[in-house]
């Protein structure tokens, strides 16, 4: 693969999108987790398919449309969602959880809908669904790579802000953060990422690459810096390892790297478990000596 | 001594329940008060206005001297909440991270924390006793401590008004007088104001300047001395049944500041 990246374009499109998503998805999935809003990236990514199914549909009625590139239309809905849900989480302050199935099965009735109406599923669609190393195109790259720096910069800009909504809402209100502008701005780079993962993970698999680093994360950082960083790593390490077992055993990229994240996932949980038992040890051994 | 909150016929309720009826409170600069009161005797919808976290539905809030729908300066206040309410244990972060957050207004959004901002996180957890704790993940820690390092994190900012709802929920018997006692060295060596909402009458009653009771309307705004005096009067009122409390309302109104 690695000579194959020098050769092919469709190869060196995927792994660059693979780095940019294997950093992006994690990044933000660390303030999603901390925040327990892990399902948010699921209704999002839901939307974002009907969005996707949309965009097939008027490629399909109308000829002039022929090229229109389903992302972006996917990013119309994922960003319409997002907004969504803000909206219901303060309608509905004291359910603020019931914002994700609301908006998760509006996706997918819309979803199926278009699907129905386009004739049903093709091979488009499937690649959508689940990921695919050949699908990612030169454009999909510049406009990932254009999101990427949009949220790398903005996080950067804005971490305090986000850590301290994230820690403790209500302390950060009293100190006079602007928490709903910051929500705000948060949501819409949640599914700017969203929509700009589904070419490489696949629509049902987006959650997976925001949560499943984070989780693993979680069992052995220190503080939140460290949390973000090995997040991004473990992010990083599916995402790559995923792409080069996708492409030599012909899988779809979306089930490997979600599995190598899940492995990683184990790993972490069984290794703080071996810690902690050669820490009581090393325990009783100095009270049996002493 | 000049006052630093001031509250006018203040009126607060959610839907049909009224929580505050007609607040008067003024507290000066430097005291130390406590407001005590039952559950649902609105301290902390109180709190939670002179926070700026509820708007007044009727009457002012006047803070160091600008009505509360003016006032910017919200630096000026550290908040310490009751742990249990907002704060997620698991929560990945290091005492020294969450004290530094106690920073995000002063330092402006879309600027950096520097070195001189370390240095005023290590000043707050060594003014609470904390500074050996400064790289051990929050969720570590008993809840004494931790609720030490939220009281870090109000500091840092250096305000002038530290308000605190119920600390000491979560601290160990053993553990609430060193508690008090700290907040008492605050009050005197670093001239802050503190408010704090508390159950604990007998340990603080000897440690606070001020005292109010507050049961949907303020029945006693005094000196300590003064409470002490008509100590169980004041309580039995505060604490005492509805009915029982309505009658006294009239009678008792001279006593409201």
């Amino acid at each position: 693969m690695i000579q194959g990246i020098f050769h092919y374009e469709f190869l060196q499109n995927a792994f660059l999108t693979g780095i940019l998503i294997g950093f992006l998805a994690p990044l933000l999935g660390v303030f999603i987790v901390v925040r327990r809003l892990s399902l948010i990236a699921d209704a999002l990514s839901h939307v974002t398919l009907a969005g996707i199914a949309a965009s097939l549909l008027i490629e399909r009625k109308f000829a002039v449309l022929a090229g229109l590139n389903p992302l972006y239309l996917g990013m119309v809905f994922s960003v319409g969602g997002s907004l969504f849900i803000e909206k219901l989480r303060s309608v509905y302050k004291h359910y603020q959880e019931l914002a994700i199935p609301i908006i998760l099965s509006s996706g997918i009735g819309l979803g199926v809908i278009f699907i129905s109406l386009a004739n049903g599923f093709n091979t488009d669609l499937f690649s959508y669904l689940f990921g695919s190393v050949t699908a990612v195109s030169r454009t999909d790259l510049v406009v990932i790579f254009i999101i990427s720096v949009v949220v790398v910069a903005l996080i950067l800009l804005l971490y305090k802000e986000l850590f301290i909504l994230s820690f403790d809402e209500e302390h950060a209100k009293a100190s006079g953060i602007p928490a709903k502008t910051i929500h705000f701005i948060f949501i819409v780079m949640v599914a700017l990422v969203i929509a700009a993962s589904m070419r490489i993970v696949g629509i049902l698999l987006v959650s997976s690459l925001m949560t499943l680093p984070v989780a693993a994360s979680i069992r052995i950082a220190k503080g939140f810096k460290q949390t973000i960083l090995f997040s991004v790593l473990f992010g990083e390490i599916s995402v790559l390892g995923g792409l080069f077992s996708a492409y030599y055993l012909d899988l779809a990229p979306g089930g490997t790297i979600v599995i190598i994240a899940v492995l990683i996932l184990i790993l972490t949980i069984f290794s703080k478990k071996w810690m902690i038992k050669r820490h009581v040890q090393k325990e009783i051994g100095f009270h049996e000596r002493s | 001594m000049q006052s630093i909150i001031d509250i006018n016929h203040l009126f607060y309720r959610y839907e049909k329940e009224l929580v505050l009826d007609d607040i008067n409170l003024s507290i000066p600069e430097g005291s130390f008060l406590a407001i005590v009161g039952p559950n649902g005797s609105g301290k902390s919808t109180l709190l939670k206005l002179i926070l700026g976290l509820l708007k007044p539905q009727k009457g002012t809030i006047v803070l160091f001297g600008q009505d509360i729908s003016k006032f910017k300066d919200w630096q000026k206040i550290g908040y310490v909440s009751q742990k249990a309410n907002s704060f997620n244990t698991g929560f990945p972060a290091t005492v020294f991270e969450v004290v530094a957050s106690g920073l995000t207004k002063r330092i402006g959004m879309f600027k950096f924390f520097k070195k001189e901002h370390a240095a005023a996180v290590n000043a707050a957890l060594e003014a609470v006793g904390m500074e050996q704790f400064r790289c051990r993940n929050i969720g570590e820690l008993s809840g004494g401590q931790q609720q030490r390092v939220f009281i870090a994190r109000a500091l840092v900012s250096d305000p002038k008004l530290l308000i605190l709802d119920e600390p000491t929920v979560g601290v160990d018997a053993e553990n609430v007088n060193a508690f008090y006692q700290m907040l008492c060295d605050l009050n005197t060596n670093r001239g802050i104001t503190l408010l704090l909402v508390t159950h604990d009458i007998g340990t603080i009653s000897d440690k606070v300047s001020h005292v109010a009771c507050l049961n949907k309307h303020l029945h006693f705004h005094g000196e300590t001395t003064e409470f002490e005096q008509m100590r169980m009067e004041e309580l039995s009122k505060t604490y005492g049944h509805d009915i029982h409390l309505l009658s006294h309302q009239h009678e008792h109104g001279g006593v409201l500041k």
